[in-house]
């Protein structure tokens, strides 16, 4: 450890001058089989940017990953302040990787508030690489800090590294002609030269990825260019890293891979779902964090088959689905908590008028604004039950990232199979980050059937199928104009009624058409024993945690059984069996018990709460202790 | 399907009984409303537009229920979100012809958001305002457009709100066209309604609509055969605004302030009225127009601006027919493997 606080100045204009390679070659390279690190720094230090590349490096590389993007709501906080800290983390493997790691084995912090509020999550003897010049007085001052932790000696049980970042990346673009702000920029890239070189990643891959990236700006390419390579460069001449890391591929499946993010998936599997089924795709939406990267992803392919409206609020976006569906589109709009709130009397209408349409909520820490750029489960009752009237809409929820993409399509087979709009929960959590995902052919693709009516011989709005679905007519189809709306309908003719039996029967149908979709549900996977001593039941982000938890219990010679639950109304046909089969259920959720309510409810089952609201995901270990006291 | 000759031949055919549904209407004896239907069931066999094309979409109100008496799609939604509804039917499917029925509580009170902004984007919706200045479906409340000290079951000592004109907000939120007609004059409501029938955008028109429960007589003025010719000037363009039963009554210009006078008195002439354009591209006389109001002075009729201007669907097409040229058309595996991807062998 002190040879690694030491000696920095001195090689540092070696790196300046840096060649790529083999200055330094004695050095140790050490195989890894994971790591997790972490990039913090100020929310404009670009280390959302930073990790995003990273990421793309380790993947490209053969290794699988998960990533957690942890940024405050201010756009720009004021510099320096703990509340203004952003941070990305991300967990690499050799082997399946589930989570983005409990605690970081390395930090990258780009100034005092950073270390000062992601130190205490950092392992014991962990890695600390500090953009030291950043550890100013006054930066020192706002991160509440009596002396310089870099040199007072508090750091001796970890592996700390100290660079002045934004000295060396000031000095590499002395020449570059850009303005000192601009060079600042550019420290990000300098550091993610460094992380690169210790850990063997490809450098060559990101030059050319910058330029794609700055095609447009040639003069910050070139700046951002030369930041990385000195980054790399000092780090591969620098004597201060006696160790190198490097790891094997990950066994994943063969194919092709990209990373990718769950709003990202998400987009993409809608476009899928508008591509199987021929049938156009609508989305009226209105920004929201963290749900706006969809609306972001399908402004860009108008060149599909897909109209994207930006909304006047969230009423109108949901508003808007409702008459695009109508007109024969598949209506989709996406939100978050608040805006799910505004969007309820809508769904409502939506549900009497029996129109294929999909929400999503990319949940975030409430109620009411809460914590917008924080990850939280707390909408799973609204979305089963937040709405006046017995009004049953089908809920599902993805578990990760590249999961968006299937439930996307998912979604939208419930919607159009059943006439019903269709809410698919998300996370911030899962919204933001990103993993590898295996690209799918597109012919193995799930079919979507739709079939608009236009045989007006015999025709009745609300005349059901065997799915008791009505039929979809678009406006246009001569002989077929009919009116519908919010008010109680006719069960076969959509004409108002007011009729007591009537309106019984009305209820009784919804309800029956989306308890009918349980039978459409594919069997539950068991991770585990089939029975034994405990079944933990998930739902959403909470995969990662809980399977490894299990996993590492189970190798512990505990009887422990993983379900995770995409389909949350209706409730998959073979739960109740299931449950049945373990001495104790245990339901993990980021809120105050939601689905362990559902749960009691639906199975009067005895259900063990693990429930954790504070903005964060689980750790594995929050998931394994509770495991290790029930069995 | 319908060969181009059969589709005109139907489309010829069309008559007022085609547009009737076989629903009981269900407005108060007396109703304003009655004529603004028949109205708008008569010149809607005239547009040339198959009946399969219409649809008309509504929020709640009185005036909602209009779409369930319409033999065409329709869709009666929920208070105040008919323009946010019938935007996305219209994005969607441009071709259809889309009309809105709202009234002052539903367009002006819950619905005022979806209402300006609709205006706003200039999107393909025919808007139909039934103006009664008063809740009638929830039995009497004061509405947006109630006059001050108004006195209904909410405000038992008066209103204290200011009304605001709905043409006035339609005007501010950019509406490219904007009209005035009174339920009681069915040949003048019709041509309007044919006016905005034929406008590219959004229509608007207000239908000052008499509630015979709860707001009996609330233009009485323009209604009565014996006041209307004083309590009303009608707007034609390019003629200067002259009323009453002699026609010699005028409004002219004194600084920024309307001025009443009568033709031939005080020196007063034809040339010194304002003269009515509704091509004018600045705003400000339409917006002077909608500040006129009984019993002070004439209330306008007819249209106030009618401006060309591209529809929102149709730019919105063109977006998508101008990113197919740049990007080529969709392909979907060529989509899901696309930015930075890596083979695992």
């Amino acid at each position: 450890m002190s040879t690694a606080t030491s000696g920095i100045d001195q090689t540092g204009a070696k790196a300046a001058a840096g060649k790529m390679s083999g200055l330094v070659s004695e050095r140790q390279v050490e195989e890894l089989d994971n790591v997790v690190i972490r990039f913090v720094g100020d929310s404009g230090d670009g280390m959302q940017l930073t990790g995003n590349e990273f990421s793309k490096a380790v993947g490209e590389a053969g290794h699988d990953f998960s990533t957690h993007p942890d940024y405050p709501s201010e756009i720009r906080a004021p510099t320096g302040t703990l509340f203004g800290v952003s941070g990305y983390q991300i967990q690499y493997s050799s082997r399946p990787v589930f989570t983005s790691g409990d605690a970081p084995d390395v930090l990258v912090v780009m100034n005092p508030a950073a270390l000062k509020t992601n130190l205490p999550d950092l392992k014991r003897g962990g890695i600390i690489i500090a953009n030291s010049g950043a550890f100013t007085e006054g930066n020192l001052a706002k991160a509440e800090y009596q002396s310089n932790p870099l040199e007072d000696g508090s750091l001796a049980g970890y592996q700390l590294f100290k660079i002045d970042i934004a000295e060396f990346t000031a000095n590499a673009l002395s020449n570059s002609g850009l303005s000192k702000k601009d060079v600042g920029r550019c420290k990000n890239y300098f550091a993610l030269g460094v992380m690169l070189c210790l850990y063997n990643r490809p450098f060559d891959k990101e030059v050319s990825d910058i330029r794609k990236k700055f095609a447009k700006k040639p003069e910050f390419a070139d700046a951002n260019v030369t930041a990385l390579t000195a980054g790399y460069a000092y780090a591969e001449a620098t004597e201060m890293f006696a160790t190198t890391y490097q790891m094997r591929a990950s066994a994943a499946t063969p194919g092709k891979y990209r990373s990718i993010t769950g709003n990202s998936a998400a987009a993409l599997g809608f476009v899928a779902a508008a591509e199987l089924s021929g049938v156009p795709l609508f989305i009226g939406s209105y920004p929201i964090t963290p749900a706006t990267d969809i609306l972001h992803d399908l402004s860009a392919l108008k060149n599909y088959n897909v109209t994207t409206f930006q909304a006047e609020d969230e009423i109108a976006g949901m508003c808007s689905t409702i008459g695009a569906a109508y007109g024969g589109s598949l209506g989709l709009t996406t939100t978050s908590g608040p805006g799910m709130a505004l969007k309820t009397e809508a769904l409502g209408l939506a549900v009497m008028l029996e129109l294929p349409l999909v929400i999503v909520n990319v949940q975030r820490g409430g109620p009411s604004t809460g914590l917008p750029t924080k990850s939280e489960q707390s909408d799973l009752l609204q979305a089963v039950y937040g709405r006046n009237g017995e009004c049953p809409v089908p809920v599902i929820a993805s578990y990760s990232p590249s999961d968006c993409f299937d439930c996307a399509i998912e979604a939208f087979r419930i919607a159009v199979k059943y006439m019903t709009p269709v809410i698919l929960l998300t996370d911030g959590g899962i919204g933001n980050a990103a993993e590898p995902w295996l690209i799918p052919d597109v012919a193995s693709l799930p079919k979507l059937a739709v079939k608009f009516r236009t045989e007006p011989e015999g025709f009745q709005p609300y005349a059901r199928d065997e799915n008791l679905a009505r039929p979809w007519v678009k406006p246009g189809t001569p002989g077929m104009e009919h009116r519908i709306g919010g008010l109680e309908k006719d069960f076969f003719s959509g004409n108002i009624s007011h009729n007591p039996l009537n309106h019984q029967r009305m209820v009784d149908v919804r309800a029956a058409k989306v308890a009918g979709i349980a039978k459409d549900i594919p069997p539950l996977e068991i991770h585990g024993p089939k029975s034994g001593d405990l079944v933990i039941v998930g739902w959403g982000s909470t995969y990662g945690s809980i399977a490894q938890a299990r996993e590492k219990a189970e190798a512990l010679g505990k009887s422990v059984a993983h379900v995770h639950l995409r389909h949350l109304n209706p409730m998959p046909a073979d739960l109740g069996e299931i449950l049945k089969r373990y001495k104790t259920v245990l339901v993990p959720e980021l809120n105050l018990g939601q689905l362990s309510k559902l749960l009691r409810e639906h199975y009067l089952l005895a259900v063990v709460q693990l429930n954790k609201v504070q903005g964060k995901p689980f750790m594995v270990a929050d998931i394994y202790d509770r495991i290790l006291e029930l069995c | 399907m319908n060969s181009p000759n059969e589709l005109a031949d139907k489309i010829h055919s069309l008559t007022k009984k085609d547009f009737e549904s076989d629903q009981d209407v269900r407005w108060c004896p007396g109703c304003g409303d009655y004529a603004v239907l028949a109205q708008v069931q008569k010149i809607l066999p005239t547009l040339g537009i198959p009946r399969e094309n219409f649809a008309f979409i509504s929020g709640i109100g009185c005036s909602s229920r209009f779409p369930y008496y319409m033999e065409t799609y329709g869709m009666h939604s929920i208070h105040g979100r008919a323009p946010a509804i019938a935007s996305g039917l219209k994005l969607s499917r441009p071709e259809l012809s889309v009309w809105v029925v709202t009234g002052d509580g539903d367009a002006l009170a819950i619905g005022g958001n979806h209402f300006i902004h609709a205006m706003r984007r200039n999107i393909g919706l025919k808007i139909i305002l039934l103006n009664n200045r008063i809740y009638g479906l929830t039995k009497g409340q004061y509405s947006p457009t109630s006059e001050i000290g108004k006195k209904t079951k909410s405000t038992p000592m008066g209103s204290i709100d200011r009304p605001f004109s709905p043409v006035a907000v339609a005007l501010g939120a950019g509406a490219t066209f904007v009209a005035r007609a009174v339920d009681s004059d069915l040949k003048h409501m019709a041509s309007v309604l044919e006016r905005a029938a034929a406008h590219k955008g959004t229509a608007f028109v207000e239908i000052l609509q008499n509630c015979v429960v709860f707001n009996d007589d609330a233009y009485g003025a323009l209604s009565n055969k014996a006041t209307r010719a004083d309590a009303g000037v009608f707007l034609e363009h390019g003629k200067p605004l002259v009323f009453g039963k002699d026609r010699n009554k005028g409004i002219r210009l004194k600084g920024w302030e309307p001025e009443l006078v009568t033709l031939g008195e005080n020196g007063a002439t034809e040339a010194d009225l304002v003269m009515h354009d509704e091509k004018a591209s600045n705003g400000g006389l339409a917006f002077f127009l909608s500040q006129l109001e009984n019993p002070k002075f004439p209330v306008p009729l007819g249209v106030f601006r009618d401006l060309e201007e591209p529809a929102y669907e149709e730019l919105n097409k063109a977006m998508a027919e101008g990113a197919r040229v740049a990007k080529g058309p969709g392909d979907l595996g060529r989509l899901l493997s696309s930015g930075e991807t890596w083979i695992i062998k």
